[in-house]
């Protein structure tokens, strides 16, 4: 995983709540094998419309919002399917960080797992963040992950909260799957204590 | 969490004992490593996990505790046939190339045991109490009514587990949902976790696990359980649970990977230590008066979005909360639905029962006993996806095919079809469809569809009469 820096850039504003992961990459474009070429086919049926033509309106078709690598989205984001295509298309795209004021679980932890950063931030933060890129479409906020701060374009700065593993990882690039094997001698005594419950072998 | 106090040991939760039992290491400013013992895989979220695995050059670690079936993209035609979709084809022969390559059990398509993920693991005796089981699918907390703590994982956790046989986690809230008192006939498992989702908001368990409890959940069938279990992550959380009990035990014993024997009986003793202790505490309990419910039904673009059938959908202008507002009028457009009005005598086009909710032998049973002797309306394209092979060898040995085809409906074969709609099983745009699935997302079930979620009697009903249909009135 890529370290994760502190960036200032535009906001991409998409304000609707409970946007679910079928939205952000529909399920059709699930049966590739590889994780490229996702990007093309984020938000799709928002982003075109039936002819495969991009919507003006979308958000991702308007010139400002097409440098923005955070996306402002309304509550409760990522909501639906595990698929972790959605961070992938999300990051493909040119994504960074996402901010809204509540994110779905799986996809919280998808997106920690792929450097893409899930703000958190009150409602308050929230409506401020709306007001001012509908205000001013270009205005920029700044992350810094390192000090979990998020600078408003006004110049005031909140805090926004992530689990200390998750920072960590993210700001040094750690990979999970090393971590994890350098606990061997953890996994494999637990697996001498316990006492095997079933065996897929016996059904294959 | 539920330390030791003394000579007394505190009450715990279920869902605390489970956790307790699987830590392998907890160190300062890491979350804790938790072993998996049952690991469900599939051809949609596994390919670049094996990827993964072969980049690294690691094996996987126990094969032994993984399963693979292919359920998501697979056709649900005649298995004979070739698969149309090349790119489906694809994955499906890479899963398949993947799990031999890597040593691990998997039911192919032509296999008698082929079937969608979380309709297999119960059938085989794979899921049983007191467990951990990931997959990387959403809806693993379906194994959760087995009394197991199973939750939805992405493609880089599958790696992990693959690898480890551990995942590294952090405890999770604990949400008590308490339904008491007895169903009314037409009203079903379906209806109660629509009823909670409807409730609380697809966000409303967001950081939680659910232990669902109290005398109608007590009451309900092994099936009807998981179909509750099944959409705890529609309410937002990642896992939902039911305690076991003799239902459990009574629907476990003889199934090829339950435990034989002296090890049966060691393991229902243990087994029976599991459930919550008296007055243990939940971070939160929700009630829910069985008596007093009705059929549900979707009107909206997410799960949250529901109501009693009779009920009329919402308004948006009664809502405060602007972006709440523009979100519910976002659906009532996609939908092409008025407010102000029950969903009761809208024209559907099709009628989907099957998915990982809705799809098991009493499924298709009690969707049979209303057709039978019937005929589905001539408007509408009725599918009847069993969610295995063995359910679709069960229905057909007590000839609840010729009841669905004898009515006009579609007698198909197994996997995860239009609930997911990525296997050629899909709405045209604009289509209505009344669906047993689990989620009515814009496009879920086919670019521009449009889904009302329900029972599989209020879809069977619907599917006699061509309109949203109020079960109650043909019983």
């Amino acid at each position: 995983m890529e370290k994760f820096t502190t960036f200032t850039s535009r906001l991409a504003p998409l304000g609707i709540d409970n946007i679910d992961t079928d939205q952000i990459i529909p399920a059709r474009f699930l049966k590739t094998i590889s994780k490229e070429g996702l990007d093309r086919n984020l938000f799709c049926d928002w982003r075109y419309d039936p002819a495969g033509n991009p919507n003006p309106d979308f958000i991702l078709n308007k010139p400002e919002g097409k440098e923005a690598q955070i996306l402002l989205a309304g509550d409760n984001f990522g909501c639906g399917s595990s698929r972790e295509h959605a961070p992938w298309a999300l990051t493909q795209y040119g994504f960074r960080a996402v901010i809204s004021t509540s994110f779905a679980d799986i996809f919280r932890g998808n997106s920690l797992k792929n450097s893409l950063l899930p703000i958190m931030v009150s409602p308050e933060a929230h409506r401020k963040l709306f007001a001012a890129v509908q205000k001013d479409p270009v205005s920029t906020v700044t992350v810094d992950l390192a000090n979990q701060t998020l600078t408003l374009p006004d110049g005031e700065q909140v805090t926004f909260p992530i689990d200390g593993f998750a920072r960590y990882c993210m700001l040094e690039g750690v990979d999970e799957v090393g971590y994890i094997l350098k606990q061997e001698d953890a996994i494999a005594a637990y697996e001498a204590q316990r006492p095997q419950t079933v065996n897929t072998l016996s059904v294959a | 969490m539920g330390k030791a106090n003394g000579a007394a040991a505190q009450p715990r939760t279920i869902i605390e004992k489970v956790w307790t039992n699987h830590i392998v290491s907890e160190r300062a400013g890491a979350p804790t490593l938790l072993y998996i013992d049952l690991h469900l895989v599939h051809e949609v979220t596994s390919p670049q996990a094996f990827s993964g695995l072969r980049e690294r050059g690691l094996k996987v670690r126990r094969p032994d505790l993984t399963i693979g079936t292919t359920d998501h993209s697979i056709p649900t035609h005649d298995r004979s046939l070739p698969i149309v979709d090349k790119i489906a084809e694809t994955q499906i022969v890479q899963f398949e190339k993947n799990c031999r390559d890597f040593g691990i059990p998997f039911y192919g398509p032509h296999s008698k045991k082929q079937g969608i993920v979380h309709v297999i693991g119960p059938e085989q005796g794979l899921t049983q109490p007191g467990m951990t089981v990931v997959c990387g699918d959403s809806h693993t907390a379906t194994h959760g009514a087995f009394g197991a703590l199973a939750f939805g994982i992405g493609t880089s956790q599958v790696e992990h587990v693959l690898a480890t046989q551990c995942l590294l986690q952090s405890p999770s809230k604990t949400f008590e949902v308490r339904v008491e008192g007895t169903l009314k006939p037409g009203v079903g498992a379906k209806d109660i976790i629509l009823n909670l989702i409807s409730r609380i908001g697809i966000g409303g368990g967001t950081g939680a696990v659910f232990e669902y409890a109290g005398s109608a959940i007590g009451s309900l069938s092994m099936e009807e359980r998981m179909t509750i279990c099944n959409m705890s992550i529609e309410g937002g959380a990642r896992a939902g649970l039911v305690a076991p009990d003799d239902t459990t035990y009574n629907y476990l014993a003889g199934r090829p990977a339950a435990p034989k024997g002296a090890d049966w009986d060691r393991a229902v003793q243990l087994w029976r230590q599991l459930p919550t202790d008296e007055g243990a505490s939940f971070n939160k309990t929700i009630y829910i008066d069985a008596g007093s419910l009705e059929p549900m039904i979707t009107f909206g673009t997410n799960p949250g979005m529901g109501i009693p059938i009779t009920a009329p959908v919402p308004d948006p202008a009664v809502v405060s909360d602007p972006l709440e507002r523009e979100s519910l009028g976002k659906a009532l457009r996609y939908m092409n639905l008025p407010s102000g009005k029950p969903l009761l005598g809208h024209p559907v086009n099709v009628v989907f029962i099957g998915s990982c909710t809705n799809s098991r032998i009493s499924d298709l049973r009690a969707a049979a006993g209303l057709l039978k002797g019937r005929k589905v309306n001539p408007h509408v394209r009725v599918m009847v996806v069993p969610g295995s092979q063995e359910v679709k060898a069960q229905a057909q040995a007590e000839g609840l095919d010729r009841v669905f085809t004898d009515a006009g409906a579609e007698w198909r074969e197994a996997g995860c079809s239009m609930c997911i709609a990525m296997n050629g099983d899909q709405l045209k745009p604009g289509e209505y469809s009344v669906s047993t699935s689990n989620r009515n997302f814009e496009g879920r079930q086919g670019k521009g569809g449009r889904t009302f979620l329900a029972s599989p009697l209020t879809a069977a009903a619907t599917a006699i009469t061509g309109v949203v249909t109020d079960v109650r009135t043909l019983l």
